[in-house]
């Protein structure tokens, strides 16, 4: 194939999910943009939202590429049952998201104050990562699993679902559950 | 990919890259709060932040998925005049030049919609998002194209490695290009 061919394959294969993903991405920045009275409340906030909405993409993404290969190898039925295989994975994936928001709060703590920059206090941080990444946690496993075992009862190829699902309910989601976090958070203190 | 399905098993191979890319995400955090006045004061900036980081992330992970592709079925030569890697190179490029313009299109008018006052003119954030989306395109390529060269000199499959450190590193990248051209055509 000559360059031009490979550069229009590339491009038609490519350029549905990219406006799926991009669309999904506006939502997301309305959201952020929405917030702009939380992120003010909560000095730093603002630090961890690359990290809090990355380790959705990463820990949930991780979670539907291995229930696809799982599923290819014959490992976990597409079934919705308490198997214990599917129990260990949606469980790890849980732990390993809450592990990770709670380590981007505390680092950006110290990193903001090792720097003299403006930050709230550690407790305020951690309490809403912590909240965030439970909710999100929570809508993201029983999206994952739903979305890979009916796609793949119906023949889609899970792994090609999981990507563009995971990007955008997890932006989406993920800072839709930050907003009620903080809210949470500061009317209990 | 563990062979056991044990949360033990799984955290054991996920947790320690999983805390290295979120520790290179709270990178991309501070530049961000480098300049959240800026985002603050014009909010069709700060609804350009996640979609530009997506889609360069995007750009990235499905070039870095059709050069692992061609390098498993041995098609791929690390050569600036080999087909599949200047053709994929032109489609990313391409692909950010037409999507870009509508990102920041998008997000003006996503502004004005949610009763946002339109802080900037229209055509300031189209520019924002294409100068934007054009400099990301170029260092998706690189970065992707470097990345899959190391997984292929150290016998990685690209597929595991390539993937997660591309789409995270053009998060960063995202947020790095974002402030650089707002401080030359907005600030």
């Amino acid at each position: 194939m000559s360059i031009r061919d490979v550069a229009a394959d590339a491009y038609r294969e490519a350029a549905p999910a990219l406006v799926a993903s991009m669309i999904g991405g506006l939502f997301s920045g309305v959201v952020l943009s929405g917030m702009r009275a939380e992120l003010r409340l909560v000095p730093g906030l603002i630090v961890c939202v690359p990290a809090l909405l990355a380790t959705r993409g990463n820990v949930y993404g991780s979670l539907g590429a291995r229930l696809a290969t799982g599923l290819h190898q014959g490992l976990v039925r597409p079934h919705f049952e308490a198997d214990d295989r599917l129990l260990a994975a949606g469980a790890a994936a849980m732990a390993n998201g809450l592990l990770a928001s709670v380590f981007a709060a505390v680092l950006a703590f110290c990193v903001l104050l090792a720097l003299g920059r403006e930050v709230a206090g550690l407790g305020v941080l951690v309490a809403v990562a912590l909240i965030a990444g439970l909710l999100s946690g929570l809508v993201l496993t029983g999206a994952v699993v739903a979305v890979v075992f009916v796609g793949f009862r119906r023949g889609y190829n899970p792994d090609a679902l999981v990507g563009p699902l995971v990007t955008t309910i997890g932006d989406v989601f993920g800072l839709a559950f930050l907003v009620v976090a903080v809210r949470l958070v500061l009317e209990v203190r | 990919m563990p062979e056991e399905w044990t949360v033990s098993a799984i955290t054991r191979a996920t947790l320690p890259v999983l805390l290295g890319l979120t520790a290179v995400e709270i990178g991309s955090g501070l530049v961000l709060g480098s300049f959240e006045n800026t985002l603050y004061r014009h909010p069709s900036l700060l609804v350009l932040v996640p979609v530009t980081i997506g889609t360069a992330g995007n750009l990235g992970s499905i070039l870095a998925s059709r050069l692992s592709t061609a390098l498993h079925l041995g098609t791929l030569s690390f050569d600036p005049r080999d087909d599949d890697l200047a053709g994929n190179a032109l489609a990313t490029v391409t692909l950010a030049l037409s999507v870009f313009p509508v990102v920041g299109a998008g997000a003006w008018g996503a502004t004005v919609l949610t009763g946002g006052h339109p802080d900037l003119s229209v055509l300031t954030v189209v520019a924002v998002s294409l100068a934007s989306g054009a400099a990301l395109a170029l260092l998706a390529v690189v970065v992707t194209v470097a990345a899959t060269y190391a997984a292929y000199r150290l016998r990685l499959d690209p597929d595991d490695v390539v993937i997660p450190v591309v789409t995270n590193l053009c998060d960063v990248l995202g947020v790095v290009v974002l402030f650089a051209v707002v401080q030359v055509l907005v600030a």
